[in-house]
């Protein structure tokens, strides 16, 4: 178990809701969901999440939290923002999923091999890299998630594709070598640390008066 | 008409060589002809589109955006900016607006961007290029300036959903909206206003990570378009178009279909029609070739 997670646990113990309003992107509005179910009913992948949106919030405020945190529901937004629209109290549901898989994988709690939690940090390394994504080695680290055996079949499965698209000249083979990015790449480095830190540290914020009132 | 003057976020698939390359060289073409100046932010970055979050948590990607605005606050001065893709426009606005509503996050993005020697004031527009044609120009001039109607051309208007939410046009209904069917229609093509499929999600970025799943709904996608008698679709998306585009091979392959259905931009069909060359429309781009549209340039 990670550090963060004991420690997370230690402070909120008796309440998830208070964990997730403080910690996850727009948590401070799970306890407006009056339980509708338009949420889930709208949902475009509805039918694979394990618990859809508006369970996932009775979850939360029943304090189901390793459930919660564990879930690969969250996982399963395609981020079509049609809840968000449709929620009669406008809660911002597609945020606070994505908030909810973000810190669940900041506490290391997603599930192993998870397709789009392992997806979207590719994407997010590859984009870092030069500031812009480079979309030639995003298919490849894509195809080679599960190693180099299933990368090669994965890469010979989609060849006829590849081809299709650099025929089109919507690939090209000299991204392999460089490629895109921005010229700033150092400040823009620096500026992403900088704000991961200062948001790191409003997480921490959180310990100190809470926890001497709790303890 | 007047000329018009952006400040251009074109993102990361509209470079050249890059995924939706047609839809960068369709919206030059069509820009030139509606006599617009799209200025580039220099040195734009990702915005990390709406599959980076698992990664980068809330102030990370909220600064990614905030550092576009900032250098076109720095460099672009009183210029609107105007995003050809959706995620690029939802991520930006999105940005602006939770910045404008939470002052110390604000103030935080501020310390960040100064690491790279930038300082965001946020008061510039961000808006999307769809938003330009509809409301800065108007769909009756873009009818006004057609040369070649692309006469009996029946096109499914497939808007998708993040052109359409959580922002959307002013005044058009999330759940049906008309503006791309009436775009359609003035360039002398046949909408399919009662297209069913016309805000249904195509699976984003989860067509790269949960490809089932999201060509199941990619396949409902082009059959409405086939039980509505469309020749083609018309998207103002670039990953719409590409997910909807290219794996007809693979849906075909595994539902035993015979899609072949091409997937075009708007901006292709109003450059067509504004008797454009099928190369400065990037036709060539198309992976299935829109012979209809080609022939009406040829023409």
């Amino acid at each position: 178990m990670s550090e963060l997670n004991k420690a997370m646990i230690e402070q909120y113990r008796n309440s998830f809701l208070s964990e997730v309003e403080a910690n996850v992107e727009e948590g401070e509005w799970v306890k407006m969901c009056m339980q509708c179910g338009v949420c889930s009913g709208s949902c475009p992948l509805g039918k694979h999440w394990a618990h859809p949106p508006q369970e996932i919030f009775m979850m939360i405020r029943a304090g189901k939290r390793e459930e919660v945190l564990t879930s690969d529901s969250m996982w399963m937004c395609t981020s079509c923002y049609n809840c968000i629209v449709r929620c009669p109290r406008q809660l911002p549901i597609t945020h606070i999923m994505h908030g909810l898989a973000t810190y669940a994988k900041k506490l290391g709690l997603t599930p192993k091999n998870q397709p789009t939690a392992k997806f979207a940090e590719i994407f997010w390394n590859n984009m870092m890299k030069k500031g812009r994504v480079n979309e030639l080695k995003l298919g490849l680290s894509l195809y080679f998630k599960d190693g180099f055996g299933p990368g090669i079949k994965e890469a010979l499965r989609n060849k006829d594709l590849g081809m299709k698209m650099m025929k089109a000249k919507r690939m090209a083979a000299g991204e392999f070598f460089g490629g895109h990015g921005v010229k700033d790449v150092s400040g823009l480095q620096k500026m992403i640390k900088k704000a991961q830190e200062l948001e790191d540290a409003r997480m921490k914020k959180f310990d100190e008066p809470e926890a001497s009132q709790d303890g | 008409m007047a000329k018009r003057e952006y400040s251009y976020y074109p993102g990361c698939s509209s470079q050249k060589g890059a995924s939706s390359s047609n839809l960068m060289k369709s919206v030059d073409t069509m820009c030139e002809e509606l006599d617009i100046q799209l200025n580039e932010i220099p040195d734009w970055n990702c915005c990390s589109a709406s599959i980076g979050y698992a990664s980068g948590s809330e102030l990370p990607r909220l600064t990614l955006s905030a550092r576009n605005i900032a250098l076109s606050e720095e460099h672009n001065k009183n210029q609107e900016i105007v995003a050809t893709c959706a995620a690029c426009w939802l991520a930006t606005k999105e940005a602006a607006e939770r910045l404008k509503e939470d002052e110390s996050m604000f103030a935080e993005a501020n310390q960040a961007l100064a690491e790279a020697g930038l300082k965001l004031q946020n008061t510039t527009p961000i808006k999307h290029m769809a938003e330009v044609i509809v409301e800065d120009i108007g769909i009756d001039s873009i009818k006004e300036g057609v040369k070649k109607p692309l006469e009996g051309i029946k096109i499914a208007g497939y808007v998708g959903c993040q052109t359409n939410r959580p922002f959307g046009i002013a005044g058009e209904s999330f759940e049906n909206p008309m503006y791309l069917d009436n775009l359609i229609e003035a360039v002398g093509a046949d909408a399919i206003p009662t297209y069913e499929k016309k805000v249904q999600c195509c699976g984003g970025a989860l067509a790269f990570s949960e490809p089932e799943k999201s060509q199941e709904m990619i396949k409902g996608i082009i059959e409405a378009a086939y039980d509505n008698e469309a020749d083609m679709i018309a998207t103002p998306c670039p990953l719409c178009q590409a997910n909807v585009e290219i794996y007809q091979d693979q849906i075909n392959e595994k539902y035993n279909t015979k899609f072949n259905i091409p997937v075009v931009y708007y901006s292709q069909l109003i450059a067509v029609a504004y008797g454009r060359s099928a190369s400065d429309a990037a036709l060539d781009g198309q992976l299935i070739a829109a012979k209809q549209l080609e022939d009406v340039a040829k023409k």
